[in-house]
């Protein structure tokens, strides 16, 4: 199985039905990504697939083969530097356990949405569970991020 | 488990090997206040009624600086407290300084407000257990280094300065601490030492240090036991009993051991624990072992049945008195009104984002590490020694930041660590292993917030004044039957059923407060904010109702209540002032409000909600109020009232565990509904300036959101919701 894993291409002897979340986490030991549901239900596996945030713990390896994949430990470029400096100066974190999750999707949301309304962080969001209830300042960062990226 | 831990209470340790306080350690030039490490940073065992300071922090050549927390860090920020609290005093330079868990010596870290006798994160006592002992090993620490400073210089003490890591003197000399360690750990220990006086503070109340850890938890480099990457670990995925209180009778592994990436399957306390190379190889084959289960024991009601259950007991009265004043007979004879209500309310799971987990490893020397999110470290360290078949000592606890907890890693029965221990040992021992829980497992594996019952009645008089209160209180114990008993349950009476209540603030002449308690192998555990999350809820919902029945506004009656608890009354004050209680609210908005005190802080909050097209609540602003005692980090304490808000909320709206002939219903998110980010209110907080000694800020944010949100939604609707949570058939 070919993957092209934060821009490193490379062959992976895997069962193709293995998730995407153990291959990371246990084969490749990128364990920024979490486990948290296994269902697609809480978002804390996010990363992305061709630029789109996707559940790693719903997509086979054999789905992401020949694609680019891009996890928390790869996220680079203007949009995903804002946000971490962001979420790190408004200290949204609270155990952090999600929020891999929360600013992989975010970087996918203000890539595609300079300019976010609150329905459009609801919309981006609303997937990303967070059990500490961070939302109130990832509102505020993501708005923030925003401003930073419009300067 | 209960002698078990007495005796790991009981025991001394004995004279350290090692020089006790600080002087040349396997560290070398490294300045430990004041207390030897092990070559692998973990604390050493010391023996009880050390030096206060000793075993805290730890200076190194290279300037870095380590505290050791008595305070498992779950998201709750205890970590940035503590650091805080040595910053204060010690003034380092603080991009050096991190903070790592400490274990496994109660006499340096047991936990103050509960006797100092067991180390433990809990009853958001935290800051209050750290307050005085993190500042003074902070200002021993700089008195070390500034004694070492003036002998190296032979200048006098009094002409030294030591802030921001350095030391110097007037003369241009100056050296950092890192560079003073090595002399200052061969210098006398203070043995007292003047902290600074408030107005002295540059850290204690100001928002000046950057939470150290929010970088590595925004940038998915922080790790929790889950990521463990130690050499050869495996991954264990377990089977417990489908119902509770059931056993394992048989089990048939032959398919799964043959599966690829299986390394055994093996029997341990609770059920089966299925090990593999990872976690996707240990869930598969799970999935193919064929388990028999005896189920003689098991709770197999559903919870229709045992709410029936509760309702029958709560008519028949508590079983026993958990307050009584005045005389509540009379009252309710003489009164010229009397309003009923009855509030229920489900279990609920604590459900963290990291399912429970633990890992275990015997190391050659015979000491056996465990990692994982240890909240009762004494507690674990005596379990783990036990299911190992070795002594407490040889325990050494690897404390890990965990992906959440809200109670659930202070577990009494040490469930986790006996799973991992059981499971390594079962291996004979070959490699470290990590049993780690599915969402489905740490869903259904009970511990789960009580459920509960309150049948409440007062008696007005004919001005309107409450003159008596009843509440029947029908659930399970948290405490009974478990090393807490003795702590926790007087006269029949686990104070942590009637927390809240048997203590409610109000000036009512007459109340009279019972309990029944309710046995079930459902298992419970306490909660963010543990009863107050139910007695909260009734108290503060149920005095609204009589506020209404009486004539009077809902602040204004809580006030006239409140007058020898000026604490409650000044943030109840503060939050109504804040939230324009006394202005009209804009078209379609409803306000309301609730007060309660929990772990000795006190939070008033005010909700304005409006209803959607399903009847129910949205949550659009919540104006908090908060005295916390002196707010070491005002930040952190508003991030805790967001987050307390949130994870109430949630609850009250829509979560709930219930069982069908005994098994649990729910086992993801899509069935145990949390909180999103659409339903997040804005949240503004309002911290009480004092100068009282600090209190926990964890859990008591919760307590209140829940009757303040239902308040509003009977100013909306003219209905009270007395079924949790308010998306259930049972309230529409």
């Amino acid at each position: 199985m070919r993957i092209t894993l934060n821009g490193q291409t490379s062959e992976l002897d895997v069962d193709a039905d293995k998730p995407l979340l153990w291959v990371l986490r246990d084969d490749l030991g990128l364990v920024g990504t979490k486990y948290g549901c296994g269902q697609a239900l809480c978002g804390a596996c996010t990363i992305l697939v061709d630029g789109q945030p996707v559940r790693a713990c719903q997509t086979t390896i054999a789905d992401a083969a020949d694609r680019s994949i891009v996890t928390i430990e790869g996220l680079s470029g203007k949009v995903a530097e804002v946000v971490q400096a962001t979420w790190t100066r408004l200290d949204v974190p609270q155990c952090g356990y999600c929020q891999s999750g929360q600013v992989v999707a975010t970087t996918a949301l203000l890539t595609a949405n300079r300019k976010p309304t609150d329905t459009d962080i609801d919309d981006a969001l609303s997937g990303n569970l967070c059990r500490c209830s961070t939302y109130h300042r990832i509102r505020a960062a993501v708005h923030e991020a925003a401003k930073l990226l419009e300067a | 488990m209960h002698d078990s831990f007495l005796a790991s209470l009981a025991r001394d340790p004995g004279p350290s090997r090692r020089s006790f306080l600080v002087g040349a350690t396997a560290l070398g030039s490294s300045l430990v206040v004041g207390f030897a490490v092990k070559s692998d940073g973990a604390p050493d065992a010391a023996k009880p009624g050390a030096n206060p300071f000793v075993g805290y922090v730890q200076i190194a050549a290279d300037d870095t600086v380590t505290i050791y927390s008595s305070q498992m860090d779950m998201g709750q920020g205890i970590y940035h407290g503590i650091a805080t609290l040595v910053q204060e005093e010690l003034e380092a330079d603080w991009s050096k300084v991190t903070v790592v868990g400490g274990a496994g010596n109660t006499a340096l870290y047991g936990n103050i407000p509960f006797g100092g006798k067991i180390q433990m994160t809990g009853g958001s006592s935290g800051t209050a257990s750290s307050w005085e002992r993190y500042r003074r090993a902070g200002a021993a620490a700089r008195a070390m280094l500034i004694t070492a400073a003036a002998e190296r210089w032979n200048v006098p003490v009094g002409e030294i300065k030591a802030e921001n890591g350095v030391v110097s003197h007037p003369s241009g000399k100056s050296a950092t601490y890192g560079a003073l360690a090595a002399s200052a750990a061969n210098g006398p220990v203070p043995t007292s030492v003047t902290l600074k006086q408030p107005g002295e503070w540059k850290y204690i109340g100001n928002a000046t240090l950057a939470r150290y850890d929010s970088r590595p938890k925004s940038n998915g480099t922080q790790r929790y036991t889950i990521d463990l990457r130690e050499p050869g670990i495996l991954t264990a995925a377990v089977i417990h009993p489908p119902l509770f209180g059931a056993t394992l009778k048989s089990f048939d592994a032959s398919k799964a051991k043959a599966m690829k990436g299986v390394v055994d399957v093996v029997e341990i306390p609770r059920g089966v624990a299925v090990v593999a190379t990872g976690m996707w190889e240990a869930m598969k084959a799970r999935e193919v072992v064929s388990v028999e289960w005896d189920d003689t024991k098991a709770e197999k009601r559903s919870s229709g049945e045992i709410a029936a259950d509760y309702r029958a007991a709560a008519e028949k009265g508590g079983e026993v008195v958990a307050a009584n004043v005045g005389d509540t007979d009379a009252a309710f004879s003489k009164a010229a009104k009397v309003i009923d209500a009855r509030y229920e309310f489900p279990y609920l799971a604590h459900a963290p984002l990291e399912p429970i987990n633990a890992a275990a490893r015997m190391n050659p020397d015979g000491t056996l590490e465990v990692w994982g999110g240890h909240q009762m470290p004494d507690l674990y360290q005596a379990v783990a020694a036990k299911v190992a078949g070795i002594t407490p000592d040889k325990v050494i606890l690897r404390v890990m930041k965990t992906g959440g907890g809200f109670g659930r890693r202070a577990s009494v029965d040490a469930d986790i660590i006996v799973e991992a221990v059981a499971t390594a040992k079962a291996l004979g021992w070959k490699a470290p292993v990590k049993v780690q829980w599915t969402r489905e497992d740490d869903m259904r594996a009970g511990r789960y917030r009580p459920a509960f019952i309150h049948k409440m009645k007062a008696a007005l008089d004919e001005n309107g004044n409450l003159i008596a209160l009843r509440d029947t209180l029908v659930g399970q114990s948290i405490a009974k039957s478990t090393v807490m008993e003795g702590a926790l349950v007087h006269n029949g009476v686990d104070v942590l059923s009637v927390e809240g209540m048997a203590n409610q603030p109000y000036a009512i002449p007459n109340l009279r407060v019972d309990l029944t308690t309710t046995a079930s192998p459902v298992s419970v555990l306490w909660w963010r904010a543990v009863g107050s999350t139910h007695t909260a809820y009734a108290l503060e919902s149920f005095i609204d109702e009589i506020a209404h029945a009486a004539g009077k506004d809902p602040v204004a009656f809580r006030l006239a209540m409140l007058k020898d608890k000026p604490r409650h009354a000044a943030v109840l004050q503060l939050a109504a002032e804040k939230a324009g209680w006394n202005s009209p609210t804009p078209a379609g908005r409803f306000r309301g409000v609730a007060v309660a005190e929990a772990f000795h802080s006190y939070v008033a909050q005010v909700a304005e909600i409006s209803v959607d097209n399903n009847g129910l609540p949205r949550v659009h602003r919540v104006v908090c109020a908060v005295d916390c005692g002196i707010a070491v980090n005002p930040d952190q304490v508003r991030a805790q009232m967001e987050g307390g808000i949130g994870f109430g909320l949630g609850a009250i709206l829509k979560s709930r565990i219930t069982l069908d002939k005994g098994k649990i219903v729910q086992g993801n998110f899509d069935s145990y509904d949390v909180l999103r980010i659409n339903e997040m209110p804005s949240v503004e907080v309002h911290i009480v300036n004092s100068s009282a000694p600090p209190t926990g800020v964890g859990e008591p944010g919760v307590p209140p959101i829940g009757p303040a949100v239902a308040n509003a939604m009977f100013e909306a609707t003219g209905r009270r919701i007395r079924i949790l949570p308010f998306a259930n058939s049972e309230n529409s």
